[in-house]
């Protein structure tokens, strides 16, 4: 069966179309297509200009990816598309374009919570069985696990989101958005070396984040060069502090709460796997510690790389040909989008 | 971390290797070395292992926070120096209040170790597990009136009636562990320290201690029925005791609760707080026992009544909860 999935919760276009041959076999990517959104520095992206790009690349991104993955039109099962959570207006421009291929090749439609696309997609390509799943992106910080037909949320942010955190964070220090603000603090990072004391907070399997955006903006205050040497940010051997280590201190601090959460959904649960998913997954930093971390506990790691964490429209469209193949199709009058839909409201009927 | 590079087919993926245990994962500090330890679990912050304290027949508790490796080494200290001084301190006050968690025996924050007293019996989480697994979660709505135990006596559904029973003193069992959860939230609670991480891990059913084991049972075959079986190239059948075992069963809801693993606690009296400690508990609650869901409003309810406030700390509950499902969600 082939599925082609539509993707555009946020600020990246994806169209993938995969296959999967028989019910024992992997699935195979057809093809997975993407176009990114990339607002100016200091700026976010807004949902209004977000959905005009969306829509400005839908038809293209289609087209190409039907012709990629040479197949024809009539060799399609099923339409998948994100139906939540995410951005109201990007998320609706897509769903239309699914709607008007979905009637336009006389083909079903299948609605796919977002999240449990990038969990579907993550467990098909690292194999890992049945892991505490980290999900962590610009709009979500969930640590998951399934049981009972459902994947329930053990754990995620009381504030905002942790790729929300260092986007602003980015923003506060006027590092550039492009490809996008995770990958340059993590480049930052990288040359950083001072580790600045920053707020941690852990609630049971809970975390904050808004804490760390009130001190950056106080931090970014003390390290510009408008202040006086005297006043300026300094390390205990004296040496000045630089936005590389604010990186630094922010990934070291973030992702520490991260990997501590979710080691303690892994002791909750007696388990020793642990999947990244999600775009702040792609983070090489948070994969070393996520796997330090399960190598600790006599178990193993998994991510993806940034072609399935990243969001994408394969995902979709192998997370919806999963839920057509127990026979569920979102009728017309039900092809809406949600801002809102909980990872946990899901029905997984395709697992044990 | 391994990251699987998938090419243009998901078949080319394989699976990464799991590395082999390299157990012993830790060196322990000094003085313990793990030949005269027991390892309990690996908890989700430290090691904990049973040992013995001063005397070889006093169990105790050998809680150990390694170093982390994934954590900077600063911010590792750090941490593992205000949890465990959290944790002693907290401790060290409940028992001056009088609630149930276990004694501090000894301790040293810069190797990382606390000695504690041993609490002989389960987690709740284990206790609501076994309980999932025995009776399904089946809604009940009517009670079986002494009547109708007798009808369906008289009809020789006797079995079904045993078992019916047995499920009925299990869920009271149930019920009134979740009233001691409450109580003991609530008092805790009341005097100014919340947990920062009540799970269902973190609260043992201490089980009462029996001076002798009562009620040796008959084995279930007699000696002769033994002998033909053995005759007839049968396997000799396990004897056993079947009313031990059952003394066993039907006492194990019994006992006390105790709270552990105060890590992460913190001395405050905000209603805030309160309210995500109960959050924290009520979504372990529900996402490891989805259907004991109902079992949670117990908690609630007792805890409601534990102390003057608590009523507002409901209400703020709502709030909290309210606050995570509006939470907005953008991929
Ligand atoms: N005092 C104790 N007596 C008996 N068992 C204990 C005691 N303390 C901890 N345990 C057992 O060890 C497990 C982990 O201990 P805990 O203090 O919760 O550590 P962690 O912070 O790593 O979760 C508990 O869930 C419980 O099963
Ligand atoms: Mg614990």
């Amino acid at each position: 069966m082939i599925a082609i999935g539509l993707e555009g919760s946020a600020n990246k276009i994806g169209i993938g179309v995969i296959s999967h041959p028989s019910s024992n076999k992997p699935p195979i990517v057809l093809a997975n297509l993407r176009h990114t959104f990339i607002s100016p520095p200091g700026e976010g992206f807004l949902p209004k200009d977000t959905a005009i790009h969306h829509r400005a690349w839908v038809v293209r991104l289609i087209k190409q990816a039907v012709q990629q993955a040479g197949a024809k039109v009539s060799d399609v099962d099923v339409i998948c598309y994100t139906k939540g959570p995410g951005m109201g207006p990007p998320l609706q421009s897509v769903a239309l374009a699914a709607r008007t291929i979905s009637l336009l090749w006389n083909k079903p439609l299948v609605g796919v919570n977002h999240c449990v696309g990038h969990i579907e997609m993550g467990r098909a390509i690292t194999h890992a069985q049945n892991p505490v799943v980290l999900y962590v992106s610009g709009g979500n910080t969930q640590v998951i696990a399934y049981s009972q037909q459902r994947y329930r949320i053990f754990g995620e942010t009381m504030d905002i989101a942790i790729g929300n955190c260092i986007d602003r964070f980015a923003r506060t220090l006027m590092i550039p958005n492009d490809p996008f603000p995770g990958y340059n603090v993590e480049q930052y990072a990288k040359r950083g070396k001072n580790l600045v004391d920053l707020p941690y907070t852990v609630k049971g399997m809970d975390v904050s984040f808004s804490g760390i955006l009130a001190a950056a903006d106080l931090l970014a205050g003390q390290i510009s060069d408008d202040v006086s040497y005297g006043k300026r940010l300094k390390s205990e051997e004296g040496d000045l502090i630089t936005k590389e280590d604010l990186c630094f201190s922010l990934q070291e601090t973030i992702f520490a709460m991260l990997v501590e959460i979710t080691e303690r959904a892994m002791a909750h649960v007696g388990t020793s796997q642990v999947l990244v998913v999600g775009g702040v997954g792609s983070n090489e930093r948070l994969q070393d510690m996520m796997g330090l971390m399960a190598r600790d506990r006599g178990g193993s790691g998994f991510a993806t790389d940034e072609r399935f964490c990243i969001d994408n429209g394969i995902m979709i469209a192998h997370a919806g040909l999963l839920e057509y193949q127990t026979g569920v199709t979102t009728s017309l009058e039900d092809s809406t989008c949600t801002q809102r839909f909980r990872t946990d409201e899901v029905f997984v009927g395709w697992r044990d | 971390m391994s990251t699987t590079n998938m090419a243009s087919t998901a078949s080319d993926a394989q699976p990464p290797t799991t590395p082999p245990p390299t157990q012993p994962l830790h060196a322990l500090p000094q003085p313990f070395t793990t030949s005269n330890l027991e390892v309990l679990t690996q908890g989700a912050e430290a090691l904990v292992y049973k040992t013995t304290f001063l005397t070889p027949s006093t169990p105790c508790v050998l809680k150990y926070r390694p170093p982390k490796l994934y954590r900077h080494p600063i911010l590792d200290k750090r941490l593992t120096k205000a949890r465990l001084l959290a944790e002693a301190r907290v401790l060290v006050k409940c028992r001056r209040e009088g609630l149930s968690v276990p004694a501090v025996l000894g301790g040293d924050w810069e190797s990382g170790w606390l000695v504690l007293e041993w609490i002989g019996g389960r987690t709740v989480r284990a206790v609501l597990d076994e309980w999932v697994h025995k009776f399904g979660l089946r809604a009940r709505d009517g009670k079986t009136s002494e009547e109708e135990v007798k009808r369906e006596l008289d009809e020789g559904l006797m079995e079904v009636v045993a078992e019916e029973k047995e499920s009925q003193e299990a869920r009271e069992g149930l019920m009134r562990l979740m009233q001691m959860v409450g109580r003991a939230v609530g008092k805790l609670h009341e005097i100014g320290v919340c947990h920062g991480d009540l799970t269902t891990s973190n609260l043992m059913l201490r089980t009462p201690e029996r001076k002798e084991v009562v009620g040796r049972g008959p084995p279930r075959m007699t000696v002769s029925a033994q002998r033909e079986a053995a005759m007839s190239g049968q396997d000799p059948p396990e004897v056993i005791p079947v009313q031990q075992e059952e003394t066993k069963e039907t006492n194990s809801l019994e006992g006390d609760v105790v709270m552990i693993d105060f890590g992460l606690a913190t001395q405050t009296i905000h209603e805030e707080d309160r309210a995500v400690d109960l959050y924290v508990l009520e979504r372990a609650f529900t996402a490891t026992h989805p259907a004991a869901e109902h079992l949670f409003q117990e908690v609630l309810r007792c805890y409601g009544e534990s102390f003057k406030g608590a009523k507002t700390v409901l209400k703020r509950l709502a709030d909290v909860r309210l606050r995570g499902r509006k939470r907005t969600m953008i991929g």
